[in-house]
């Protein structure tokens, strides 16, 4: 039977999914998406670079949305009102596409989320009839506010954007996921492949990820294992891992039959 | 909100910029002009969404603030 993540009724074999930013060229974010296996992936809305050659690659040719789930984002938004105009932005431009990374930053140094106006953001967005897949601190209640807002996955951040810090507080991120019945997918803070599957023993749905391929030494490389890691992750979850004891006395090999003189 | 003025020049700022173009002008004309006709992108005029099916019909006018964006890579 497949484990299929499933997120606003639409059902992905993959549990990792990456952004496109930080990389050294559109091919290699090509090679990368590729090895990582992710199905969807997180795109910026930004002024077209006037005076470019309009006839220069797109980060759509390398990535066409036919293959690709897109998830346009936020990044830069420090207002709801921000968020909202980009989101409505990106729905236009992506042909009424509706599946979305909402995130409103607090704080342009650690860009934590302002949670006050992404909850606005986040009920303006809903009733605009967007899918909402909401960036928020590992905060349980506010997690339950956003699900009840009607946001179709909840994204709590393991540590901050882009610092590779990994899972700080694993017990927050199992309050988040205990919190809410849709999709938690840890957003930001993964920095290598052991992060993700942690991530995933902890029941989470999936993991969000960019810094910690783009800015490997062999991102590809570095994609592939992110692959295993939270495909190793969610079958050590599925499999129900045994206790952690701190001593037990109990060896696994028979106490009987020993040789003596 | 003013009317397009016949064989006039209108005063655009378009992302931030300040560019001129000879009128009356359609948004989709100024797109074609700015060599962006067939790109994916999404356009603001004045503050509100133009959707693409009435780029065509909606014609600019002097003082008109567009904004055009486009997906580019990003977390």
């Amino acid at each position: 039977m497949d484990d299929l993540l499933t997120i606003a009724g639409k059902s992905y074999s993959s549990r990792l999914l990456v952004g496109t930013g930080k990389y050294k060229d559109f091919a290699q974010t090509r090679e990368a998406i590729d090895a990582s296996g992710a199905q969807i992936v997180t795109v910026a809305i930004r002024r077209t670079n006037i005076g470019q050659d309009p006839n220069a690659p797109s980060l759509l040719d390398a990535l066409p949305p036919s293959q690709f789930t897109y998830l346009p984002n936020t990044a830069g938004c420090y207002t709801a009102e921000d968020a909202i105009r980009t989101l409505r932005l990106a729905r236009e431009l992506l042909d009424d596409h509706r599946l979305v990374k909402l995130e409103v930053l607090g704080d342009p140094r650690t860009l934590f989320p302002n949670m006050p106006e992404t909850l606005k953001a986040a009920d303006v967005l809903v009733k605009e009839g967007f899918q909402v897949m909401v960036y928020c601190a590992d905060d349980p209640i506010q997690a339950k506010m956003l699900e009840d807002i009607g946001c179709v996955a909840v994204m709590p951040l393991a540590s901050l954007i882009g610092s590779g810090m990994g899972i700080l507080n694993p017990w927050n991120v199992q309050l988040v996921r205990d919190a809410v019945k849709v999709p938690v997918l840890v957003d930001a803070g993964v920095g290598t492949a052991s992060d993700a599957a942690i991530a995933m023993e902890l029941g989470c749905d999936g993991v969000l990820m960019n810094t910690a391929i783009a800015l490997a030494n062999d991102p590809v490389k570095m994609a592939g294992a992110m692959k295993k890691g939270v495909e190793a992750g969610r079958e050590a979850f599925l499999s129900g891992r045994m206790p952690k004891k701190f001593y037990t006395a109990s060896p696994s090999s028979p106490t009987t039959g020993l040789i003596s003189s | 909100m003013t009317t397009p003025t016949p064989d006039s020049v209108l005063s655009l700022t378009i992302n931030g910029e300040a560019r001129s173009v000879a009128g009356p002008a359609s948004v989709a004309a100024l797109l074609d002009e700015m060599g962006l006709t067939g790109k994916r992108l999404a356009v603001e005029r004045n503050g509100e969404i133009v959707p693409k099916g009435l780029h065509a019909s909606t014609p600019l006018a002097d003082g008109d603030r567009l904004e055009i964006v486009v997906a580019v890579g990003g977390g």
